[in-house]
């Protein structure tokens, strides 16, 4: 539970002390001027960038208590380390490729490039898809092997984080699939620019909550 | 076009008010309609959770004398109550009830930032309620595994419902906590960007304070129970080892090995901590900015209130394991966990302190949101005082397990949340429906429930110091048990009636007051926050008319002010040349 606990105190210290110096300095019973000028939109930046955000601190919370309990496990004596099939590997190439096709889409999104917009978000969505599929392969793999999900800790982690992962990336799908509708029937880059910005934030979170996974599995 | 969420739209975008009974009533992405929505249903499952503790009180207080509860139906009230009261009645009542209600309001906005999610979260959160009490119904019945879900016993052979009933208890609370962070996702980014101007921060009336940081709370703290329950369903359904040991049942060895059940403690408690607060700091907020409003006074040191919530939240995280100290521990662990559990009594205690110092030369109003206000005082002190008891690890051992318990946890954060819901839904009523209530049945209410909840939970105490075990279905004869033990049983389960028959009075006078109450001013109490100012009473689609938003110029307790011909200025009136308005240093401050 550590673990979580870092993470928790992290972001809660990262709320409390952001909400504490808002409120520190001020005497809220002296009407002023200034505060009355105040706009009431606490941070300068969209409130969909707010809700991503604000969800990635829930993502957080739930990936770090599978970790704990993961952490919690492997101490019990049964514990038999499990070989992670090399397609992982090949896996997350794909997937780190998949990031750089977001971050180059929202490049050109910003620009303002219908034509490149429409190539780069196919591409990454298939690269992401394509990724799922590996996943799934390696999956069958291990099932084939014998490596079921009761047969040992190690394996049922296994299956259980890696299945939340893909889930997250199958979430995130839902709403790419909805902006790459939109593209290619017409609508312009500008129109779904936030979108392929916040998909880009939730790709790279995704990506690096797979290396944590992926690094925890390999090296236990 | 693209999806714009309200925070970005341009303010004063003419609003297309849903036309159809459909849009207005069933599919409403309005937050007064939703709040509405998440009330009633909440309510709902909460007389069937009251029900059910009339049921346990019956076999409790008149062992063997009703056929239909077996020890096994027993166990399933148990559960079922328990669960349904703190996940289904008081998180969604407070936050997606009174949260989704108040935030937009207070906060002068049109809406939640995201209307479409917030309707979805309350379809999802119904949908969480129709699986819970579909398992009521299923082959075996609903699970009787405890509202702790504690396995092994949980999904193993011989406890009620281990079938289908805790496969779908797990799933309804997956599909709860689905639905909570769609919410939540919307309380944090409303109350953060949709603002009216000249809100800040610091000018907000506290019930926002308390549901803004409850839903921090929510957010970071439901992906422990998610994590439980997925875990558990896979144990359940897929035969894996996370939480179960290896067990023999009825001679058979079962597959599982090696499992950790303290695992599910910590994950459940990593979470159930954290939720006391959910449901305590709405309640806090609300019960603050009654105070004020029916003493005509501003709330006692406002910034210490806010700051006392964020440490509490904050301090709620590293305290779980106090439900947890027979488990077996460290000691070193224990004496830390009773450290951290017995600071949290400082900012507690700090904001009781600062209700009473509110009320002390108050001009006090004892309408009937105020006589909950009051009563929620009195019951909450009580069950904090106990809780210092239970949080040492040395007086929690002999009383774990105990009526004692039963008895605290009761007092802080069954009735004293309950009561502050009832003095909330008395309070803004008349702003809700338009209407007025009786207020004889609101006073007679109130003190019937007041001394009958009392009588049922102080004798509990004393059942707790002779050690009577709580979830037992039947005493049996023991010799610590004096026979006058079964004698307060059976008073308890007297009073537990007349309560639950008390609150009759309370739907009758609701139900009345909506369909023929007087019609209701729109600032019946003299209130200063926004939701009072709306152009109509009760505020339609969009909140404040065609108008334009409100703009802010103080801070939310402006009461009995001294030169003001009132004794409350709103918190959208100017001040008379935008200095400091008459305000009286040096009282408090």
């Amino acid at each position: 539970m550590t673990i979580t606990l870092i993470f928790i105190a992290g972001i809660m210290v990262t709320v409390i002390g952001w909400l504490f110096r808002q409120t520190i300095n001020t005497q809220p019973w002296v009407a002023t001027a200034a505060d009355n000028a105040v706009s009431g939109r606490s941070l300068n930046t969209n409130s969909r960038t707010i809700g991503l955000a604000t969800f990635l601190a829930v993502a957080v919370s739930l990936f770090g208590l599978f970790i704990s309990a993961y952490n919690l496990r492997m101490q019990m004596p049964d514990w038999i380390p499990l070989a992670d099939p090399d397609l992982l590997w090949v896996n997350t190439g794909v997937l780190v490729l998949a990031s750089i096709a977001f971050q180059w889409t929202r490049g050109v999104a910003i620009k303002g490039s219908d034509k490149a917009v429409r190539i780069g978000l196919t591409l990454a969505g298939a690269l992401t898809i394509l990724f799922l599929f590996g996943q799934l392969v390696a999956w069958q793999g291990l099932q084939a092997a014998g490596n079921t999900m009761s047969r040992n800790p190690a394996n049922a982690f296994f299956f259980l984080l890696t299945g939340i992962h893909g889930l997250h990336l199958l979430g995130g799908l839902w709403v790419w699939a909805r902006s790459t509708i939109k593209v290619w029937t017409g609508a312009d880059a500008t129109s779904i620019r936030v979108s392929v910005e916040l998909c880009t934030i939730y790709w790279h979170f995704l990506l690096l909550v797979w290396a944590v996974l992926f690094g925890m599995l390999l090296s236990t | 076009m693209a999806y714009v969420a309200i925070a970005d739209r341009d303010h004063e975008v003419e609003h297309h008010d849903p036309q159809t009974f459909i849009t207005k009533y069933i599919w409403s992405q309005d937050h007064k309609v939703i709040a509405i929505q998440y009330g009633l249903t909440s309510i709902f499952v909460g007389i069937i959770a009251l029900c059910l503790s009339v049921m346990m009180r019956l076999q409790l207080g008149f062992p063997d004398n009703f056929d239909f509860i077996t020890p096994e139906s027993y166990y399933q009230f148990v559960t079922m109550h328990g669960m349904i009261m703190v996940v289904y009645l008081l998180t969604a009542l407070f936050l997606g009830g009174f949260g989704n209600y108040l935030i937009p309001l207070m906060c002068g906005s049109r809406d939640m930032v995201f209307p479409f999610l917030n309707m979805v979260s309350y379809w999802v959160y119904l949908l969480s309620v129709i699986i819970l009490v579909a398992s009521f119904f299923v082959p075996g019945g609903a699970t009787g595994a405890g509202w702790t879900l504690y396995p092994p016993q949980a999904i193993a052979a011989g406890t009620p419902g281990v079938d289908l009933g805790i496969l779908l208890m797990l799933a309804s609370l997956a599909v709860f906590i689905v639905a909570f962070t769609m919410g939540g996702l919307n309380y944090v980014t409303t109350v953060l960007q949709a603002r009216c101007k000249g809100m800040t921060l610091m000018r907000m009336p506290l019930s926002v304070w308390g549901i803004f940081v409850a839903t921090i709370l929510g957010l970071l703290a439901f992906p422990a129970l998610l994590v439980s329950a997925i875990m558990m369903l896979f144990d359940k359904v897929l035969l894996t080892s996370f939480f179960m040991p290896a067990m023999i049942s009825a001679g058979e060895n079962l597959s599982y090995s090696g499992g950790n059940p303290v695992l599910f403690q910590h994950l459940f408690w990593f979470f159930g901590h954290p939720e006391v607060y959910i449901v305590a700091l709405p309640a806090f907020g609300i019960v603050s900015d009654i105070l004020a409003t029916h003493a005509r006074k501003n709330i006692f040191g406002y910034r210490m209130m806010v700051w006392a919530i964020l440490a509490i939240g904050g301090l709620s995280f590293v305290v779980w394991a106090h439900h947890m100290y027979v488990s077996g521990m460290n000691p070193y662990f224990g004496f830390f966990f009773a450290t951290t559990t017995l600071i949290i009594a400082v900012p507690t205690a700090l904001k009781v302190y600062n209700w009473v110092l509110t009320l002390w030369q108050g001009n006090i109003h004892l309408r009937v949101p105020m006589l909950f206000a009051i009563g929620f005082i009195f019951t909450f002190i009580h069950g904090g005082l106990t809780g210092l008891f239970l949080g040492n690890v040395t007086i929690d051992l002999p009383l774990s397990d105990t009526y004692f318990v039963v008895a605290h946890f009761h007092m802080v954060m069954g009735v004293s949340p309950v009561l502050v819901v009832f003095g909330a839904i008395y309070h803004w009523f008349p702003k809700i429906t338009g209407k007025m209530y009786n207020e004889t049945l609101g006073k007679w209410h109130f003190w019937m429930t007041f001394f009958g909840t009392y009588s049922i939970y102080l004798p509990m105490h004393y059942l707790g110091f002779l050690g009577v075990p709580r979830r037992y279905f039947a005493m049996g004869t023991t010799d610590f048990m004096p026979e006058s033990a079964q004698t307060l049983n059976a008073s308890i389960t007297v009073s537990a009636i007349f309560v639950a028959l008390t609150q009759l009075i309370f739907f009758y006078n609701m139900i009345v007051s909506i369909r023929s109450g007087k019609k209701a001013d729109p600032n019946p109490w003299g209130a200063t926050t926004l939701e009072w100012q709306t152009p109509d009473n009760p505020p339609k689609h969009g909140n404040w008319g065609h108008g334009g938003l409100p703009e802010v110029h103080r801070w939310a307790y402006d009461y009995s002010v001294p030169g003001y011909p009132d004794d409350f200025i709103p918190q959208n009136v100017p001040g008379s040349d935008e200095a400091p308005v008459g305000r009286d240093h040096g009282v408090e401050h």
